[in-house]
């Protein structure tokens, strides 16, 4: 691990339940979600990550406890420092606090999980999809959520899958 | 239609002032399809007469779901469409898609090919610059650097297409080195290029940076403090602008950045003028990269010889049998991934372009996350435009340089 990531990774899992991983050199802390803020504000204010480069989520689907994992990147502009945050949170009703109070650009980044994933963020400002329209129904990057495709054609089947295509016929 | 308008309105009922209710201000649709928004963006503007109060972009008519398509792609399959992100910078995806592989599956990269991939990024760079130059001054009704700008970027582009045989898409960049070696002309090339830009670059100072009429609409136009633009996650010419000489290149060297000299321009205005000043300079910074990669160019192989990831060449096919497996296997499943998750960012010419990449074990990414510094960039248009004019507001879009397809993804 790096040497002045140390006393952040220190404090942290001194204050909080954070368990910390490392791989290929890059540092992650698991955090409960009800900690996360008050994580932050600590990684923030006295170890100097004011910057947040990263918020998305992953999906482990079929797997219910924990079904996503919120990654964090923060990165301090001052001591070029980066640190990932993992916040696994459950299937069911999946919601965690919102970062945007403390970073701004969190504001976006979260709309896209909400659009993405269906996770809620609570004391957002301005929850609402982002990139997908805002009457689609369901979320795209959800492992459960197909990848819609066309099926391909061949002389011996193209009339059937040709019956089944949705533009107009004469 | 009057249904749609009405859930459209009631939907943003919450964002707009009181005024706006009341009828006080103005509310106006500005694009998706508007020249000056530079692609497919749709800003929603609260006008007190010309004076911008509110703004609120829309994004998300470019959205093409390339994280989700990656996700049923090997990973030498993706890479294709790293590129269709964010069109001008095509090759810096392809480059930080490569270094996340690489990263992961702890895959070396020859030296000829670490410099090759850096004189082309760097080309990019420039080419990218260009295109902003070009736009932005058309956008400031300036239209003559805009031919002037493209004749040189079609210089760049016309490299792109003798290494890869594509002008843009070129995928040229894969998981351990390059796609093939570059051809013997390529150099003749690229120093014709480096004997020809610098003038170019003055000239379009000569037409820009003096010019009345171009300081009258940048000067002062969209100041941003330093907090508030790292609160924002702002990066890129924009951070550098207000005088953070935050640059990826400098701070964690990749892809062997480190040998090579070349200085972070700052600026400490931090205005549309300001930001200006910036991208030129890059330029001729870039251009320096290029000639000290161009002139000390290692010779040896481009691409790793670890066949676990890297399919064998064409000619060792006919002599080893286990070269026809490697072959084989790597292009019918790809290759499998070691599991764990990586982040790994470079400098774009519009910021920090990062990647997500997570790995369940198998040959398709699990997960790819793009953090695109045009995402970032554009959310804080709303703080840049507050209290200017319309036509500013052009101005900032210009200056925010930021590339929908990098935005939507």
């Amino acid at each position: 691990m790096n040497e002045e990531l140390q006393p952040a990774v220190t404090a942290l899992k001194e204050r909080f339940d954070a368990r910390a991983e490392e791989f290929r050199g890059q540092t992650t802390l698991f955090l409960p979600s009800d900690q996360i803020v008050e994580a932050c504000q600590t990684l923030h204010d006295d170890f100097g990550f004011d910057f947040l480069e990263v918020e998305t989520a992953v999906d482990y689907w079929p797997k219910q406890n924990p079904r996503f994992h919120i990654v964090y990147q923060l990165y301090s502009i001052q001591k070029q420092l980066r640190i990932g945050l993992r916040v696994p949170i459950s299937g069911q009703t999946p919601s965690l606090p919102s970062l945007t109070g403390l970073y701004a650009n969190a504001n976006w980044r979260e709309r896209e999980i909400w659009d993405m994933f269906g996770i809620h963020f609570e004391g957002h400002p301005d929850l609402r999809r982002i990139l997908m329209p805002h009457d689609w129904e369901g979320h795209p990057l959800r492992k459960d959520y197909p990848l819609g495709y066309e099926e391909v054609q061949f002389s011996f089947n193209a009339e059937e899958i040709d019956q089944d295509k949705p533009y107009a016929k004469e | 239609m009057l249904d749609q308008r009405e859930v459209s309105f009631n939907e943003l009922r919450h964002l707009v002032s009181e005024r706006a209710i009341e009828g006080e201000t103005m509310l106006l649709n500005m694009g998706p399809q508007h020249p000056s928004t530079h692609g497919v963006l749709r800003l929603l503007l609260e006008l007190d007469s010309e004076i911008v109060v509110n703004c609120f972009p829309d994004i998300g008519f470019l959205h093409t779901g390339i994280e989700k398509n990656m996700e049923v792609k090997s990973y030498e399959k993706a890479a294709v469409m790293t590129d269709r992100l964010d069109y001008l910078n095509n090759l810096g995806n392809n480059l930080v898609y490569c270094m996340a592989i690489e990263k992961l599956a702890e895959l070396d990269v020859p030296p000829r090919a670490q410099a090759i991939r850096v004189i082309l990024t760097e080309l990019q760079r420039i080419a990218s610059h260009l295109v902003w130059l070009g736009t932005h001054t058309l956008d400031l009704a300036a239209i003559s650097v805009f031919w002037y700008t493209f004749r040189e970027r079609e210089m760049i582009i016309d490299i792109n297409e003798m290494v890869s045989g594509q002008r843009m898409m070129t995928t040229f960049f894969r998981p351990g080195g390059l796609w093939r070696d570059v051809p013997v002309e390529f150099e003749d090339a690229v120093r014709q290029f480096i004997s020809i830009f610098p003038k170019r670059i003055k000239e379009y100072e000569g037409m820009l940076s003096e010019n009345p009429l171009f300081l009258e609409r940048t000067k002062d136009i969209g100041i941003l403090t330093s907090e508030d633009a790292i609160n924002w996650g702002v990066t890129g010419p924009s951070l550098r602008a207000i005088g953070v000489p935050h640059d990826l290149r400098k701070i964690e060297p990749y892809s062997g950045y480190e040998q090579y000299e070349f200085d972070v321009p700052t600026h400490t205005d931090g205005d549309t003028y300001a930001r200006y000043l910036v991208r030129m300079e890059e330029m001729r910074q870039a251009l320096r990269i290029v000639q000290q990669a161009l002139d000390n160019l290692p010779y040896g192989p481009v691409r790793s010889s670890n066949r676990k990831f890297v399919p064998p060449p064409r000619s060792e096919l006919g002599t080893s049998m286990e070269a026809v497996i490697h072959h084989f296997k790597l292009w019918t499943e790809g290759f499998d991934m070691p599991e764990g998750s990586v982040y790994v960012a470079a400098e774009s010419p519009r910021g920090v372009l990062g990647v997500f990449l997570e790995s369940d074990g198998g040959p398709n990414p699990y997960r790819v996350h793009w953090r695109t510094p045009s995402f970032d960039n554009l959310q804080v248009l709303p703080v840049l435009a507050k209290g200017h004019l319309v036509a500013d507001l052009v101005a900032l879009i210009g200056t925010t340089d930021f590339v929908l397809g990098d935005i939507d993804r």
